[in-house]
């Protein structure tokens, strides 16, 4: 019997391929049908396929033959990765070709037992190292993801807004770490030479708790802002951080410190010799 | 020889850090601020430093002098334009130049000053 090559299995039986991989990749995906639509799963099927006529008698899909399909798997990957799929409902993609491939080597090779098995085994090992390939570029672009998100919500959660001429407001939400406290300082001193203010309140209402090291950040901030020529006002001091503080023997220095931003507030318009007045 | 120059500005004495400071060029520089100090009847100092990118020990050591010394001759010292990433970096290295006093800009520098010494003298 004439030898076959995969590739020339996925060309010739490439629309059946397609509706029975379609069908497989539909069921396995029924609680996700509404994110991806017909359309989409049709392109990328074909994508593939398309690849496979040219690349599957190349094992390694390291090499630049496989260029094109590893970039469709890598963005398959994102794209799924993005929707919330979880990397084996990624993968499966890649795994529901197993079968109707599997049957038109077995048709295609009928009377040959030895050619059936070295097909069915390159096809086995080319679309397992697809998935694995599937699979990790999907683990990437979830880390990427969430190194993202992190970064955003380390800009998001550091505002420095003026609460008044030259009085600015740090209002301080979750932990402060020492990364967290980086961006804290250079948004503030640029703050402080931008609108040339000489009071900073730092509100740490939103800090859950204060230990040694929280406080060290605070006082470094604080050293900070004071070589830059601009006083700090810490407030937001809630009964049980005061208690704290006094237990794990910190010393706040000279910082003045309130209980709430108001109060910070009067005492920076004092300072600034300023008073709010009823109108008469 | 090079010498940082000091200007006068109004009872006070104004000095731009722009070059890179090595121990000749510090050392000229306090020679020549406590003589001006003394023959002009300055009353104030101020050291604008906003050109400079890094301070480091050294020049940190040689603020803390100029402020002493100046304090000595009855004069305050206050340093000016302290870029944002150079007192991030003071302040990691633990370097927060106590006693030194500091303001945004000369403006402000000079304001600082004759509030210090109208408290002073008044208090007398």
């Amino acid at each position: 019997m004439a030898r076959i090559t995969l590739a020339e299995i996925a060309d010739r039986h490439e629309s059946e391929l397609l509706e029975e991989w379609l069908r497989l990749q539909k069921e396995s995906l029924t609680s996700r049908r509404d994110l991806v639509s017909e359309e989409e799963l049709r392109t990328d099927s074909r994508r593939l396929l398309s690849v496979l006529r040219e690349a599957a008698g190349t094992e390694d899909i390291a090499k630049p033959v496989w260029a094109r399909g590893r970039d469709l798997l890598s963005d398959l990957s994102r794209r799924r990765a993005v929707l919330g799929f979880t990397p084996s409902e990624t993968a499966i993609f890649v795994f529901s070709l197993k079968q109707p491939l599997f049957e038109r080597i077995a048709g295609a090779t009928k009377d040959d037992s030895q050619q059936f098995m070295d097909l069915i085994w390159s096809a086995s090992t080319l679309l397992d190292k697809l998935g694995l390939y599937t699979a990790e570029a999907f683990q990437k672009s979830r880390e990427e993801l969430i190194i993202r998100q992190q970064q955003e919500r380390l800009e998001l959660s550091t505002p420095v807004v003026e609460l008044w001429n030259g009085v600015l407001a740090i209002p301080l939400i979750g932990t402060l770490d020492s990364n967290r406290t980086q961006v804290v300082m250079q948004n503030l001193l640029e703050a402080i030479v931008a609108k040339g203010a000489n009071l900073a309140i730092i509100d740490i209402t939103g800090v859950p708790t204060v230990d040694t090291m929280v406080a060290q950040h605070l006082l470094k901030t604080v050293a900070a802002a004071r070589l830059m020529g601009a006083e700090c006002i810490i407030s937001g001091i809630r009964p049980q951080i005061a208690q704290t503080i006094i237990h794990i023997g910190v010393d706040l220095g000279n910082v003045v410190t309130k209980a709430t931003l108001a109060d910070a507030f009067q005492v920076a318009l004092r300072k600034l010799n300023l008073s709010v007045a009823k109108l008469a | 020889m090079e010498r940082i120059p000091i200007l006068k500005l109004g009872d006070c004495l104004l000095v731009t850090i722009q070059v890179d400071m090595h121990d000749r060029l510090a050392m000229t520089l306090q020679d020549d601020l406590t003589e001006r100090i003394v023959s002009q009847r300055a009353r104030g100092v101020l050291i604008d430093i906003s050109a400079l990118d890094i301070v480091d020990s050294f020049i940190g050591r040689m603020l803390s002098n100029i402020a002493g010394m100046a304090r000595i001759l009855d004069a305050d010292t206050v340093v000016v334009g302290m870029q944002p990433s150079v007192a991030i970096t003071l302040v990691e290295l633990g370097l927060s130049l106590p006693g030194i006093r500091t303001a945004l800009n000369v403006d402000r520098g000079m304001a600082l000053l004759a509030a210090a010494r109208h408290s002073e003298d008044t208090a007398v």
